[in-house]
């Protein structure tokens, strides 16, 4: 470096740019080694041949693919016509995915609003007992859930008890109770970057919007709303892609009615039973699904960076 | 508006302030960092409650009325401008909020933005204004409504000393041409004094004198505000005779000056006497009766003027302020010369502690 900064400005400039390249290479190796590897192996299963006791045969083939969107009669031999079942079960995870996530956001704005507005000092103690809860093992954590949502489980208990209700409802082996795992899975990834973009909003211009004769609500909606959309579209994303392929969720607190995506691929890759193109032929359509969703969040991303 | 008693509670950071602030007045509160005038500002806005007392507006009591409920604008010492909105959005945000139609906020926007001379900006986002151009599309954002009051809260302190002083003069002007009563905070007295058509120095939460900029440069009540406002020499004298409304004073040193007669001090007092530099001047030979001897110890150049810094004999030392057209090459004021110090008749005052 000080050679370079010594010979003069074009050939330091290159010296810089050199090191920069290399110093780039174990964050390249990682992405390499622990991303696009992965991916590649899955995109190619994808298209090979199913073996019967899991695993693959190494030819190509496009059965996965016509398996999951094409129905072909009892026998597999009539013409294609649009196969529902795994449809249906991607339009069930979006739906239980963007009911946890509204859920997450409906409850941890407040939370993070109400964190960000706290004194400087005590902020981080806020933020620490959030995460709290998430030290503990999420299948721990939903088996947990489970007990709570029981018929006969302490959150019936209570309400039983306080008179507000006078036999259990049910809510476990539910959408709803799905819904309520997921939400209880992912809310840290709702306050965190909700939290972080109101703590950095200034509030001065709230105090303005008021001073300028507008109610507090028009001034949550046409200032702090359009401060904060960066950190409220990502904690979504952050919760929805998630909640899109969980399984641990669906299985323990969903019971069979209530199958999601991430189960149905868990199923392809578990013990003797499983098809693994099949599995990485799912997991391909969710990848593209996920991916057009984040190409979506970047350009807004984009949109409201160039607004400010 | 009338009448405006204030009192702050148990923290006290304003003690039972009662002043009077006249329709189309540009008035300003004037005190060092921490002296309450802010907080002053912000009970008037609606962001802080008024502990005790009541604040009137035009007979109508505002103090339990929320921000968005006053018929006062504020411009805000950060501007606070809308980030995400153009700076025709940001000015017509308020006419909106009253209900104004879209068109009727637009029409008005543009007839601020053209008083601030900032017409060609329109359609930018504020992040792309300078910070003068910013100040103006707060003082337009601010002004839009037609409040009955605008509070500025130091709202040049952001910008350099250049525009600074330009726009002393614009916010004084557009203050006349609107007919809108001004209530301006600044720590900076050079501003006060060029802007206001009154002042009220404040200090640890108090009022300390009221009036116009003439009346509180040429006869500080306190020592306080002799101090604060402009350059001053405060100087420690006893008082010796009085009669016919002079005093006798003696600064040490057997020098002696005549003052003007101050209600509460008799002979026998040990109070300050403030003179202001420029009513003082120097002379080669005793000039006067009352010409105090000295010895040149400093001379400092500030651009029109000089400043001379004077040993008297035995006595304390005093600062005396010629303008460079006086000088000429007179070669009086080299250091460790001696020389007398005169003073203008008047210019002496008694200062209550």
């Amino acid at each position: 470096m000080a050679a370079g900064a010594a010979s003069g400005g074009s050939s330091q400039s290159d010296t810089y740019k050199e090191a920069r390249g290399w110093l780039l290479l174990p964050a390249w190796a990682v992405l390499g080694v622990f991303v696009l590897a992965p991916v590649l192996m899955m995109l190619v299963y994808s298209f090979l041949t199913k073996e019967f006791r899991g695993g693959v045969i190494w030819e190509f083939s496009l059965g996965a693919y016509d398996q999951f969107f094409c129905n072909r009669g009892l026998f597999g031999d009539e013409p294609c016509s649009i196969e529902w079942t795994y449809i249906n079960i991607f339009w069930r995870s979006i739906w239980q995915a963007g009911a946890a996530t509204i859920l997450s956001l409906v409850i941890g704005f407040p939370t993070a609003y109400f964190i960000a507005t706290r004194p400087e000092k005590i902020r981080p103690l806020w933020v620490f007992m959030i995460t709290i809860p998430y030290w503990v093992n999420l299948l721990i954590r939903t088996v947990s859930m489970k007990f709570m949502l029981r018929d006969q489980g302490p959150l019936n208990d209570f309400l039983i008890s306080t008179g507000l209700i006078d036999s259990p409802i049910h809510i476990i082996n539910t959408n709803f109770a799905v819904q309520l795992g997921l939400f209880y899975s992912y809310l840290p990834f709702m306050v965190l970057p909700i939290y972080a973009s109101v703590e950095r909003y200034n509030f001065n211009l709230s105090e303005a919007a008021a001073d300028l004769y507008a109610s507090k609500w028009v001034t949550a909606r046409r200032i702090l709303l359009p401060a904060v959309k960066p950190g409220v579209i990502a904690g979504c994303v952050l919760v929805f892609v998630p909640s899109l392929g969980s399984f641990l969720a669906p299985d323990l607190l969903g019971g069979a009615k209530n199958f999601m995506i991430g189960s149905l691929i868990e199923e392809q890759f578990k013990g003797n039973a499983g098809n693994w193109p099949f599995g990485a032929a799912a997991s391909m359509v969710l990848l593209t699904m996920v991916l057009i969703l984040l190409v979506v969040f970047a350009r807004q991303q984009a949109r409201a960076e160039k607004a400010q | 508006m009338r009448n405006a008693v204030k009192r702050y509670g148990d923290f006290t950071a304003l003690q039972e302030i009662s002043l009077s602030i006249y329709d189309n007045e540009f008035f300003t509160l004037l005190g060092p960092s921490g002296c309450g005038k802010t907080t002053l500002l912000r009970m008037i806005a609606g962001f802080e409650d008024v502990s005790e007392g009541a604040i009137f507006l035009f007979d109508d009591e505002i103090e339990t009325l929320p921000p968005n409920k006053r018929p006062v604008n504020t411009v805000f010492q950060n501007y606070a401008l809308f980030p995400h909105m153009t700076v025709t959005e940001n000015v017509s945000f308020g006419l909106e909020m009253l209900g104004k139609s879209k068109a009727e906020a637009r029409a008005r926007a543009a007839d601020m933005l053209e008083l601030v001379q900032l017409t060609q900006f329109a359609g930018r986002k504020p992040s792309q204004l300078s910070g003068g151009q910013q100040q103006r599309v707060a003082l337009a954002r601010a002004l839009a409504p037609q409040p009955k009051v605008l509070l500025l809260d130091e709202p040049l302190s952001a910008l350099d000393l250049k525009l600074r002083q330009a726009m002393r003069f614009e916010l004084k002007e557009i203050q006349r041409e609107t007919g809108i009563t001004f209530i301006f905070v600044t720590h900076d007295q050079e501003e006060a004094l060029t802007m206001s058509d009154r002042i009220a120095v404040m200090s640890a939460g108090e009022l300390q004198q009221l009036g116009e900029a003439k009346e509180i440069y040429e006869r500080p009540r306190n020592m306080f505000v002799a101090d604060f406002i402009g350059e001053t020499n405060l100087l420690e004298v006893s008082v010796d005779k009085i009669a016919k409304g002079r005093a006798a004073c003696h600064l040490g040193g057997g020098h002696e000056l005549t003052c003007n007669e101050v209600e509460g001090v008799g002979v026998g007092a040990n109070v300050h006497l403030s003179i202001r530099p420029e009513r003082l001047f120097l002379s080669e030979t005793a000039t006067e009766a009352e010409s105090l001897k000295g010895t040149i110890r400093d001379n400092i150049f500030i651009g029109t003027d000089i400043q001379t810094l004077v040993q008297l004999d035995d006595g304390p030392q005093m600062m005396v302020r010629t303008s460079n057209s006086d000088r000429g090459n007179k070669r009086i004021f080299d250091a460790g010369r001696p020389a007398f110090v005169n003073m203008e008749q008047g210019a002496a005052r008694l200062l209550v502690d």
